[in-house]
């Protein structure tokens, strides 16, 4: 095994470890075959299993999504892949009306194991319609499940739970970290969803993060940490079920919290975080808590207006120094 | 088919249309809230496409789909009491009307949000090719619905994959209040689609149950074959508005008469007698199913109102609804 992995090889190789215990997993997405998607985190898929289960769509977002539903009501458990998260939004009916509520309204009758997984984020210059970080879209309808992984032993210990999870689950991938590098996952790895990941522990000050804002709080931390500000940072890894617990608990230690997201502020998904903190958390505050989110403007193309609009280690570790004085 | 088989079908409309009566009772008497979208004038496409089919075959209806359950095997008690908001409802209570949902008999749902369904039987067609069951699976669907963009991109994805899916259009001429006609480039808004996906597309009579059942039938026959989809176009009429506001004075009374004197039940009645079924039988039959109806009201009304606990239930498959620690 390598050394080192990368979080798109994390994705081509999730998948596959299902789909060799589990031959009821099929895949269905555009361009997931012989290209090996886009962003190449099906790479080696259609090779080692097949036309049978790796099967190229056209674009109808709809149709992939729909049908994947339909599919999986009826013993199959697909995979499927909207190419960027923004794409979403033409399968949305899906993803806001039908999936998540089958189950409910139907009082149980049917189940829905489906995993539906997209690239989000941005980072990479793509402009505003394929850039966004979109988990937030999701996060607003209850019925869905949400993983997020930051590395890729956590792509594939998120994937295995979310491809075994009776629940629908959708996997948001973040493009901006396919080129990054961890340690390979063990055999066998299973992260189970809805617990997230303590992964700096500190004294000051509480960093919460997701996918991509993770190696920026860890950044902005190491550099606190030259100025004697220890910060803890937590990876939620899921937005559905919501860890609440290891952010209190971790609290109960710093009293001061930051949340890191890439979504809008308006909207994101901090805002129901902190609000539970406020609610069931107030007396373990030292301080106001603050969030850090993308600016409320679509994304920008050009690198020097993508930078002011997403968060950076130099925004969290300027408010993490506010709040460490305050 | 066998004179029990005719006279099941039979029944089995009037059952549809007795309980689509008690329905639309039940709401002016205040009985059912929210909104219902009556069936009564369907009852052929349904019954004849359920006779066509195998028991372990799926169905995915529209929110117009109190026919398609009870086609299906649901009892109208536990139709009624959906309705009705009792805890004996198909759906305990969270689906009503629009979601009528008889899974245990492949019935897997009434979908209300227009065309939302076709994909979803798409999805159980490959479910069915890929575990080789020969199952097929039936959308059944509104005028309305074709001039969404999910009809067209299952279309061409069931053509592009050979699924084994019927997609069966009833055709009532209007999309909720607009004549259908007004709003699509084509004069048969399903059947003349089909080519422009390489399938087959038909129109029939979708009133004559008969009809309707032979089209089927040989659309789940070419689909079990690998040969893939079909359009089936059945042009139907509903005898009440197209949800329970609506009075439906928007359509002229001479079509009005037209599509009432080519009401499906006596229309069942006449071709069933000219197959030499008993017209005492068949008389017997619209008994059964008026006092099974007039059961099934009473059933509902006595029955307890679903549980307040029932509203947190169900969101996941662990049977709760947990969303954080």
């Amino acid at each position: 095994m390598a050394d080192v992995v990368t979080y798109r090889e994390a994705v081509a190789e999730g998948i596959a470890r299902e789909m060799r215990r589990d031959d009821t997993v099929v895949c269905l997405g555009e361009d997931i075959a012989e290209a090996g998607g886009v962003f190449k985190t099906t790479v080696g898929l259609l090779d080692e299993f097949g036309p049978e289960r790796i099967w190229n769509t056209p674009i109808s977002e709809q149709a992939i999504v729909g049908a994947a539903m339909g599919a999986a009501m009826t013993g199959i458990r697909p995979v499927a892949e909207i190419m960027f998260s923004d794409f979403l939004a033409c399968c949305w009916d899906y993803l806001a009306n039908e999936i998540p509520k089958v189950r409910y309204m139907t009082g149980g009758q049917v189940t829905v194991p489906l995993v539906v997984r997209t690239a989000n984020g941005g980072g990479l210059g793509f402009g505003a319609q394929h850039s966004q970080a979109v988990e937030n879209w999701a996060f607003a309808v209850p019925g869905l499940k949400i993983a997020a992984p930051s590395t890729p032993a956590d792509v594939v210990g998120l994937m295995a739970a979310a491809i075994r999870s009776d629940d629908p689950v959708v996997v948001f991938e973040h493009k901006g970290l396919f080129a990054s590098k961890g340690d390979p996952a063990p055999a066998d790895h299973v992260v189970e969803l809805g617990r997230a990941a303590t992964v700096r522990d500190g004294t000051d000050v509480t960093i919460v993060a997701l996918a991509s804002t993770v190696p920026t709080a860890l950044a902005a931390a190491e550099r606190l940490a030259a100025d004697d500000i220890s910060c803890e940072v937590i990876d939620l890894r899921c937005l559905v079920p919501l860890d609440v617990a290891t952010v209190l608990a971790s609290l109960e230690r710093t009293s001061r919290l930051v949340v890191v997201e890439e979504n809008p502020y308006q909207g994101g998904w901090g805002g129901t975080l902190v609000s539970i903190v406020a609610d069931e958390g107030f007396d373990l505050l030292d301080a106001p808590i603050k969030r850090i989110a993308a600016a409320c403007v679509p994304l920008p193309f050009a690198d020097a207006l993508e930078d002011q609009v997403i968060p950076n280690a130099d925004a969290v570790a300027d408010t993490v120094r506010t709040l460490a004085a305050y | 088919m066998t004179e029990p088989d005719l006279l099941a079908m039979y029944e089995q409309m009037h059952v549809i249309r007795k309980t689509e009566k008690a329905a639309h009772d039940l709401f002016m008497a205040g009985l059912v809230k929210g909104t219902t979208h009556l069936a009564s004038g369907h009852e052929a496409v349904a019954v004849g496409a359920s006779a066509a089919l195998r028991p372990d075959d799926y169905v995915f209806a529209t929110y117009r789909g109190h026919h398609h359950a009870i086609a299906r095997g649901a009892a109208p008690e536990e139709c009624l009491a959906e309705l009705m908001s009792k805890a004996t409802g198909l759906c305990q209570g969270k689906g009503g009307s629009m979601h009528l949902t008889k899974a245990s008999s492949g019935m897997l749902g009434s979908y209300a949000i227009v065309g939302s369904h076709l994909p979803m039987a798409a999805g159980a067609a490959w479910s069915a090719q890929l575990r080789g069951t020969g199952q097929v699976a039936v959308a059944f669907f509104g005028d309305g619905a074709t001039n969404i963009g999910a009809f067209h991109e299952t279309l061409n994805l069931a053509a592009v994959w050979k699924l084994p899916v019927l997609f069966v259009c009833e055709n009532n001429l209007y999309m909720e209040y607009t004549p259908i006609g007004t709003v699509t480039s084509v004069p048969n808004p399903a059947a003349d689609r089909a080519g422009a996906y390489g399938l087959p597309g038909h129109v029939i009579d979708g009133n004559d149950v008969l009809a309707v059942h032979d089209a089927v039938a040989g659309a789940a026959d070419r689909a079990r074959a690998g040969d893939g989809p079909t359009v089936i176009e059945a042009q139907t009429y509903r005898h009440y508005g197209h949800s329970r506001s609506d009075p439906a004075t928007y359509r002229p009374a001479e079509e009005v008469e037209h599509w009432l004197a080519r009401d499906p039940l006596p229309l069942a009645h006449s071709r069933f007698t000219e197959l030499g079924v008993d017209a005492a039988d068949l008389d017997a039959a619209e008994q059964r199913a008026e006092q099974t109806v007039a059961a099934a009201v009473d059933a509902a009304k006595n029955a307890p109102d679903a549980d307040p606990a029932e509203a947190f239930t169900d969101v996941w498959a662990d049977g709760g609804s947990a969303w954080r620690t």
